[in-house]
C-alpha cells in the first residue's frame, strides 16, 4: 500500500481479469528481457512526510537569505501577499494548456488580460501568452526578425546583459546567423560604431532598457539609424520600469521582449521567471507561441480561445521557426495579478521608491571615498561603481553583515561592481550596508 | 463552475487602490533624475481596484477552470497525475524562494544540492550519466538535445550530418525542434501500430544522418519491440539516438532509455514527476546524456567537489540555453516526489499506469474502435466510435464528456489514427474513478445512437459552450484595447 496508489489487491485482480492476463508483468512482455534489470534504481527508500519535512528543512538551512543589493536581471521587488494563494488554486495550478476552452475560461481569460497588460506597458500591438525567460524571449525575437527580414545578421548592443547575449548566440549558431556586438561608450551604445555597422545588411539591433549597467539610453537616434537601414529595433526591457520610462512603442521599436520577473515574481534562484514577447501588428504572423483571443460561444456569450494556431510549431512542423509549446503560463498569471493589485499608481511608486533608494545608495557610497562612478549617463535604480578595495574581502564583509553585495562585473573590468536597490530596501539598511564598507577597508 | 464573465479592466474605478507601500522621503525626484524625453508620456491600462476586488476576480476566474483535483483528467500524452501538496509546501519555503541566482555559491548550497541530487536520481532511473536542468520545457529540451547532437558531430569534424529521422507518429514538436536548430527532419513511415517501419528506416540510412528522435512507448502507447535493432542501425551509420521522454511514465523503473541504446534524452518533469502543468507551464525539460557527451551540456554545470557544490564551465559546451540554471521551483517539486516514492515505489508507477490503461482499453473496446489489439502501455488510443453511422465525431464525444464533469482525452492525435481519442489514466486513479468514466463513455456511445443531436451540440452545462474559433481567427481581438471590434 502507498498513498499515491489506490490499488487494492482485489482491484488489481478485477482489472487483470477484465484484461485477461494473470499478472501485471504480462503487460510488459513486449520489452526485450535483456533490458529488464533489477539492480537499479539507486534511490533511497520512500520518505514519509515527517521525514521529508525534516530533510527539506536541513537543505533549506544551507541557503542563506540576505538583504539584497544585487540586480543584474533579477530583482528583489515587493511580492504582494494575495498572489501566491490565488496562483496556488488548483484550478490554475494543475490544469493543462487550455485546449478545451469550455472548461478553461479561467486560464484563457487571464492570458487575455496578460496580453492586454503587456501590450499596454510596452506600447506594442500584440503579445503572446508568454515565453520561458527573458534570454530565450530575446533569442526568439532575433529568430523572428531574421525570418521577417531574411538577413542572417543580428546586432547586439554591448550594453545588453552578457548572459542574454550568450543565449542569443547559442540559438543563432545553429541557424548560421552572424552576431555582431555594437561596442559601448560611457555605458551606452556608441552611436558612431552603430552607424558604421548598419551599413552592412542586418535584420535587427537589440538594445536593453534600462541597460545592463542600469542606464536609461536615449533611443531616438538608434531608431532612426535602424529603420533608415531597413532593420528592426528590438528592445529588451524591464517591464516594471515602463510605469515611468518611455515605452518601446513610444520609441517606435518593432519588438519588445525581456524578463517580467521584476513584476512581483520572487527571485526563485533564477527560475521560474517569465519571458515576454510583444510586437507590432505587422509581425503578428511571425510570433511564436500561444495567443488567446476573444470570441463568442454558440449562445453569443463572450468567450476566449487559443487562436491563430497556424503560426505554431505543431502545425508548421518541419517549417517551424520556433518550437515553443509549454511556456510559463502560471507566471503570466502571477504577473497579471501583480499588475492588477499594483495598479498604475502602485507600479509608479515601486519605480520612484527604487530610484530614490538607489540614488541615495549611490551618493553614500561615493561619499565613503572608496567608490568612483564609471559612467556619466543617467540611471534609474542600478548603477556601476569602481573600487580599489579588495572585492573578495568586501563581498565577504557584506555577507557577514547579512547583505548580498553588488554583482561583480569582472568580465568588463575587475574593479567594477553593479549595485541595485529596490523599493524593499530601507534607509537604515542602506546606511548599514555602506557602513560595512568602512569595516572592510 | 460559474457564470462570472468580467475582465479586471471592467472593475476599475478612479480613486481605488490595491496596495499600500511605505512612504519614501528621500529627496530625489524622477524628473530631476531623468530628462523628460526618457519618460513615459502615454497612459497605461493598469486598473484602480481594491484588494478584495482582485481576490474575488481571480477566484471567480479559477472556478471556470478544471484542474486535476476537480476530477478525472485522462488527457493522453500529458500524464495529468495528481500534484502532491507536500511538494507545494516545500517550494513555499522562503529559503528556496527568495534567493538571488547570482548569490555566492557558499550561500546556495541547499539549492545546488537539490539540483545535484535530482540529477543523480534521474540518471539512475534513465541510465544517463548527467542531466542539465536549463531547459524550461520538453520542447526546450529537444532543442538542447539536438544542439548537443549537432555539436558532437561537428567536434569530430563531421559536418555533413544534417538530417534527423522522425517517425510520422511522433509529437509535432520533434520535426519543429529539428527545424529550429537547422536540421532537416526526415519522416519515417510507421507500421499500423505506430512502431517504426524498419524497412523504411533502412532506406534513409546514410552518413548524412545526425540521429533519430524516438518516443518509446510511441504515441499509440506501443513499445518498440525492435528498439535494440533500431538504435544499432543508427549507431552503425554514426548517428545518435534521442529519446523523447514524453512517455517515460510508461516505463519508469522498468527499463532505462540508456539500455535501449539512447544517447541523449529529455524528461518532462511536469508529466512523469508530478509537477503541476500550470495551465501551460512553467515546466522543466532536463536533458540527460551518456558520459562522453557531458562536455557538450549547457554552461554552467553544477558539480560536487570536496568544498561543496560549484558551477563549472566546459569549452565544448553548446553554450547557455537559459539566463540562469532552469526552473528551480519545478525541479525541487520533482525532487520531493522522487524522495516520497523512493526505491520502494518508483517502479510501481509504470506498472499501475499500464494496468489502468489496459483496463480502460478492454472495457471500452465494444463501443470505441480499437485499432490495435496488443497490450498498450500507459495510454490507449481509440479510433472514434465503433458505430460510424451516427455522424458523432471524436470531438463531439469529447465535448459531451465535459457535461459529465470529466476532462476529455486528447483528441485527433496521433495524426496517423483517424478520429483519435487518446486516454491516459495515470497510476494515481482508482478502479472506481475509472469505472465511472467507463460507464459515462458507454452512455455517450449509446446517446450517439439514440440522440445524436444531444452529443453533437454538447457541451450544455459548462460556463461557456462551443466557441466560434473562426471568428477569433478572422477578426483577432488579442487585447482588451480592441475589445469592441466584434460589435
Amino acid at each position: 500500500m502507498f498513498k499515491y496508489f489506490p490499488h487494492t489487491e482485489s482491484d488489481i485482480q478485477k482489472m487483470l481479469d477484465t484484461i485477461g492476463v494473470k499478472e501485471i508483468d504480462e503487460l510488459f512482455l513486449d520489452i526485450p528481457r535483456a533490458l529488464l534489470q533489477d539492480r537499479w534504481p539507486d534511490l533511497e527508500n520512500s520518505l514519509s512526510e515527517i521525514e521529508l519535512r525534516q530533510r527539506m528543512e536541513k537543505i533549506a538551512a544551507k541557503n542563506k537569505r540576505l538583504i539584497c543589493f544585487a540586480g543584474a536581471g533579477t530583482y528583489d521587488h515587493y511580492v504582494p501577499s494575495i498572489i501566491a494563494p490565488l496562483v496556488s488554486r488548483q484550478e490554475f495550478l494543475t490544469s493543462y494548456t487550455p485546449y478545451q476552452p469550455e472548461i478553461a475560461q479561467g486560464t484563457l481569460t487571464y492570458i487575455f488580460e496578460y496580453q492586454s497588460y503587456m501590450t499596454s506597458l510596452t506600447g506594442m500591438d500584440v503579445s503572446n501568452a508568454s515565453m520561458y525567460d527573458g534570454a530565450t524571449a530575446t533569442a526568439e525575437a532575433c529568430l523572428m526578425a531574421v525570418q521577417d527580414k531574411r538577413v542572417p545578421r543580428i546586432l547586439l548592443a554591448e550594453t545588453l546583459d552578457p548572459a542574454v547575449r550568450e543565449v542569443v548566440q547559442t540559438y543563432a549558431k545553429y541557424r548560421n546567423i552572424d552576431i555582431s556586438i555594437v561596442p559601448m561608450n560611457d555605458g551606452i551604445t556608441d552611436r558612431n560604431a552603430l552607424q558604421e555597422m548598419v551599413q552592412q545588411p542586418f535584420s535587427a539591433f537589440v538594445t536593453q532598457t534600462p541597460n545592463f549597467f542600469g542606464i536609461v539610453e536615449d533611443h531616438s537616434e538608434y531608431e532612426q539609424l535602424i529603420h533608415a537601414n531597413q532593420g528592426l529595433l528590438i528592445m529588451n526591457v524591464d517591464p516594471s520600469t515602463l510605469a515611468v520610462l518611455k515605452s518601446p512603442g513610444e520609441w517606435n521599436a518593432d519588438i519588445a521582449c525581456g524578463d517580467a520577473q521584476s513584476l512581483g515574481i520572487p527571485m526563485h534562484f533564477g527560475g521560474p521567471h517569465l519571458g515576454f514577447l510583444c510586437a507590432k501588428e505587422k509581425l503578428l504572423r511571425k510570433m511564436p507561441g500561444r495567443i488567446a483571443g476573444m470570441s463568442k460561444d454558440v449562445d453569443g456569450k463572450r468567450a476566449y480561445v487559443l487562436t491563430l494556431q497556424a503560426r505554431e510549431q505543431h502545425i508548421r512542423r518541419d517549417k517551424a521557426n520556433s518550437n515553443i509549446c509549454s511556456n510559463q503560463s502560471l507566471m503570466a498569471l502571477w504577473v497579471t495579478i501583480y499588475l492588477s493589485i499594483m495598479g498604475k499608481r502602485g507600479l509608479q511608486q515601486v519605480q520612484e521608491s527604487s530610484m530614490k533608494n538607489a540614488h541615495y545608495l549611490y551618493e553614500q557610497l561615493i561619499a565613503s571615498g572608496h567608490f568612483k562612478p564609471v559612467f556619466s549617463n543617467p540611471f534609474l535604480f542600478e548603477f556601476v561603481l569602481q573600487t580599489d578595495l579588495d572585492i573578495k574581502d568586501l563581498q565577504k564583509r557584506w555577507m557577514e553583515a547579512g547583505f548580498q553585495g553588488p554583482v561583480s562585473l569582472s568580465g568588463f573590468d575587475p574593479r567594477w561592481l553593479l549595485f541595485c536597490a529596490t523599493e524593499q530596501r530601507t534607509k537604515a539598511e542602506i546606511d548599514a550596508f555602506v557602513k560595512a564598507v568602512e569595516v572592510a577597508k | 463552475m460559474n457564470e462570472y464573465n468580467r475582465l479586471i479592466f471592467e472593475l476599475s474605478k478612479p480613486g481605488r487602490c490595491g496596495v499600500s507601500l511605505p512612504d519614501n522621503d528621500l529627496p530625489y525626484e524622477m524628473d530631476h533624475i531623468l530628462p523628460s524625453n526618457l519618460l513615459r508620456q502615454s497612459n497605461t491600462l493598469l486598473p484602480e481596484v481594491a484588494e478584495l476586488d482582485v481576490v474575488r476576480h481571480y477566484t471567480n476566474l479559477s472556478q471556470k477552470n478544471f484542474g486535476v483535483e476537480s476530477g478525472f483528467y485522462p488527457l493522453g500524452s500529458c500524464t495529468m497525475k495528481y500534484n502532491p501538496k507536500i511538494n507545494e509546501e516545500v517550494v513555499a519555503n522562503k529559503a528556496f524562494q527568495s534567493i538571488h541566482p547570482l548569490v555566492c555559491v557558499e550561500h546556495a548550497q541547499g539549492l545546488m544540492q537539490v539540483y545535484y541530487e535530482t540529477n543523480r536520481m534521474l540518471s539512475s532511473l534513465t541510465g544517463m550519466d548527467e542531466f542539465t536542468f536549463q531547459p524550461f520545457a520538453g520542447a526546450h529540451g529537444e532543442l538542447t538535445g539536438l544542439m548537443i547532437m549537432r555539436d558532437y558531430h561537428h567536434s569530430r569534424n563531421d559536418h555533413k550530418r544534417t538530417k534527423v529521422l522522425v517517425p510520422d507518429s511522433a509529437h509535432g514538436t520533434n520535426p519543429a525542434s529539428a527545424a529550429v536548430v537547422g536540421l532537416e527532419a526526415i519522416d519515417i513511415k510507421s507500421n499500423p501500430d505506430g512502431t517504426v517501419n524498419i524497412d523504411d528506416l533502412k532506406t534513409h540510412l546514410s552518413d548524412e544522418i545526425a540521429g533519430i528522435m524516438l518516443t518509446n512507448p510511441n504515441t499509440l502507447g506501443m513499445f518498440e519491440k525492435d528498439i535494440l535493432v533500431i538504435t544499432k542501425l543508427i549507431h552503425d551509420v554514426g548517428g545518435l539516438c534521442y529519446y523523447d521522454g514524453a512517455n517515460l511514465n510508461a516505463i519508469l523503473g522498468i527499463v532505462r532509455p540508456f539500455d535501449m541504446g539512447f544517447d541523449i534524452m529529455h524528461i518532462n518533469l511536469h508529466k512523469t514527476f508530478s509537477t503541476p502543468h500550470g495551465g501551460g507551464g512553467p515546466g522543466s525539460g532536463p536533458v540527460g546524456v551518456r558520459e562522453d557527451l557531458i562536455p557538450f551540456l549547457p554552461n554552467p554545470r553544477i558539480v560536487r567537489t570536496d568544498q561543496g557544490y560549484r558551477f563549472e564551465e566546459s569549452d565544448l559546451s553548446i553554450g547557455r540555453v537559459a539566463r540562469y540554471y532552469g526552473n528551480f521551483q519545478v525541479v525541487i517539486r520533482a525532487y520531493v516526489y522522487l524522495k516520497t516514492l523512493g526505491k520502494s515505489h518508483v517502479s510501481d508507477v509504470a506498472r499501475y499506469a499500464v494496468l489502468n490503461a489496459n483496463y480502460i482499453k478492454e472495457s471500452l473496446k465494444k463501443e470505441y474502435l480499437l485499432p490495435i489489439e496488443n497490450a498498450c502501455k500507459h495510454e490507449v488510443v481509440f479510433s472514434g466510435l465503433v458505430d460510424k453511422t451516427t455522424g458523432v465525431t471524436t470531438l463531439d464525444v469529447a465535448k459531451r464528456l465535459l457535461d459529465f464533469g470529466y476532462h476529455p482525452p486528447t483528441i485527433y492525435f496521433p495524426l496517423i489514427i483517424k478520429e483519435a481519442l487518446m486516454i491516459e489514466p495515470t497510476e494515481m486513479e482508482s478502479l472506481e474513478t475509472m469505472d465511472s468514466f467507463i460507464s459515462i463513455m458507454k452512455q455517450i456511445a449509446q446517446e450517439a445512437i439514440s440522440n445524436p443531436e444531444l452529443v453533437k451540440t454538447a457541451p450544455h452545462h459548462t460556463p461557456v459552450r462551443r466557441i466560434d474559433e473562426v471568428l477569433a481567427a478572422r477578426k483577432p481581438i488579442l487585447r482588451y484595447q480592441d475589445h469592441s471590434k466584434h460589435d
